[in-house]
């Protein structure tokens, strides 16, 4: 991955952290104005990061989603399991997110890797109590009727409970999706790049505050609608009753 | 020697209880001392912009929630919410309204609005409408049922609301000494100056920080859950879903 080649980030960022307040002025004549133009001229720059960005979002998200499922479908079928489970990535959810990366690089080393296991992390809270509480809400009635039909508990869980429960398992997507994207802006002090080192390596630069930004909005944006479309294209009952 | 075994954690904390030489070798850097004047910035600007954003958020969330109107704004402004990076809006505001402690606990004032508006709305539109018909059966107007019934009953998830949002400020306060205000991330962004020991150091303070006043609200808003409530709590699966509300389901 592009990000395990990044060498010390953070020593040079030190460096030239306010970075480059005179290039600013030469790439965007007229003090530190927006610049649509140099945002324009430059929007290549901004490709490899918002790359980056998409990798740091979307992977977190793959293996997260994968992880809290199991393990809220583990919680449902063992309740004793839940409380413990959600205080434990609760805390981990509360810790800020700059402290994580930097205490989490003394452990396992910089790079892509360490951000996508902080990333992770951040994803279960919300991710698994949507799930569980997902599960918890089908009708008592339903989860009778399915086992008067002489369906096994497993058929249940995979025929009858995960299908109802996707609507509240899609709304704890979406809210991942863009909560991970903000998150991942702060990867760079992992040694991931993304668009945040876009954004830290000239902060107090109008045009390229805006434009890392705003890549970063859209990004958000993307994700959740595409987790949108994903929940419309597997739960078309919805859509029939709803409409 | 317990230092030695510990690696970089141990240098760390070394550097909050002891000050040293700065990497230049020109100041000394570290401490209790300096490490407590950037944990009170830190707690200043986070106190401060929590509490304006819950001034603004507060009122008006109740009140949209009241009157059960206009859910449209409540459910766009946190998703509006969701999707502006934290460490964008800081930096536009630093980009664009300039440095300085003022600027800062705005852009934190907005970071801190979305969550504490829509779980206020969530929790009161979330209170039985049959407590609300009971409340003017009775004869309370529709201001004592918002300040009397409604607003006692969505405390928990109010309360909710609030936390997640100091929550978040504390931690995007972190990023505060780009506005040349001097939280417990300076030494995070300055690693030139405090070295990665004094980055490290700061990272387990604001992290412990964090979590001590994440704590602390917990244990507040346990206090002033309403009696009526707690009782109703105690059943396991209930007491789970009043807990961790889910304020997505009914805002979206």
């Amino acid at each position: 991955m592009s990000g395990l080649a990044v060498t010390p980030v953070l020593a040079q960022l030190s460096d030239d952290f306010f970075g480059d307040r005179q290039g600013a002025a030469d790439r965007c004549p007229g003090n530190n104005e927006l610049c649509p133009g140099w945002i324009v001229d430059n929007f290549t720059d901004y490709l490899n990061p918002l790359w980056e960005h998409v990798l740091l979002s979307v992977i977190p998200l793959a293996i997260g989603f994968v992880l809290a499922t199991g393990l809220a479908m583990l919680a449902h079928r063992y309740p004793k399991l839940a409380p413990p489970f959600l205080a434990f990535v609760s805390i981990l959810f509360t810790i800020p997110s700059i402290a994580f990366y930097l205490i989490l690089i003394n452990v396992t080393g910089r790079g892509f890797a360490t951000a996508v296991v902080a990333l992770t992390a951040y994803t279960q809270v919300l991710i698994f109590r949507n799930v569980l509480t997902g599960l918890r809400e089908v009708p008592q009635g339903t989860v009778e009727a399915a086992q008067g039909m002489g369906m096994s508990s497993r058929q249940i869980l995979f025929g009858v409970e995960l299908p109802m429960a996707l609507p509240t398992i899609f709304a704890g997507l979406r809210i991942a999706a863009s909560s991970t994207v903000g998150i991942a802006g702060f990867a760079f002090f992992a040694g991931a790049g993304g668009l945040g080192q876009s954004i830290f390596a000239d902060p107090r630069f109008r045009g390229n505050v805006v434009a890392a930004s705003v890549l970063m909005i859209l990004l958000a944006a993307a994700l959740e609608l595409a987790v949108l479309a994903v929940q419309r294209a597997l739960t078309p009952w919805q859509r029939a009753v709803s409409r | 020697m317990i230092h030695a075994a510990l690696g970089p954690f141990g240098d760390a904390i070394e550097f909050i209880f002891k000050e040293r030489e700065s990497q230049a070798g020109t100041v000394r850097v570290g401490g209790l001392g300096e490490i407590w004047d950037f944990t009170s910035t830190h707690l200043l600007l986070s106190f401060t912009a929590t509490l304006i954003a819950t001034a603004i958020a507060l009122p008006l969330g109740i009140w949209l929630g009241h009157i059960g109107r206009f859910q449209f704004l409540a459910t766009s402004i946190s998703n509006i919410g969701r999707a502006v990076p934290a460490l964008g809006l800081i930096v536009f505001f630093i980009a664009f309204l300039g440095v300085g402690f003022t600027n800062v606990c705005a852009a934190l004032v907005l970071l801190a609005i979305p969550p504490i508006l829509t779980n206020a709305y969530v929790g009161v539109r979330g209170v039985d409408p049959e407590t609300v018909d009971a409340a003017r059966g009775v004869g309370l107007t529709g201001t004592e049922i918002a300040t009397r019934v409604e607003l006692p009953l969505a405390l928990p998830t109010i309360m909710n609301g609030i936390r997640i949002a100091l929550v978040s400020v504390i931690a995007t306060a972190t990023i505060a000494p780009l506005a040349n205000v001097d939280t417990l991330g300076r030494p995070i962004i300055s690693p030139n100056v405090y070295g990665t020991a004094g980055q490290l150091g700061s990272c387990i303070v604001v992290a412990l920080v964090t979590l001590g006043a994440d704590g602390a609200f917990a244990a507040l808003q346990r206090a002033v859950t309403p009696k009526g409530l707690k009782v109703g709590q105690r059943p396991k699966a209930r007491r789970f879903a009043l807990k961790f509300p889910i304020p997505t389901r009914s805002t979206t």
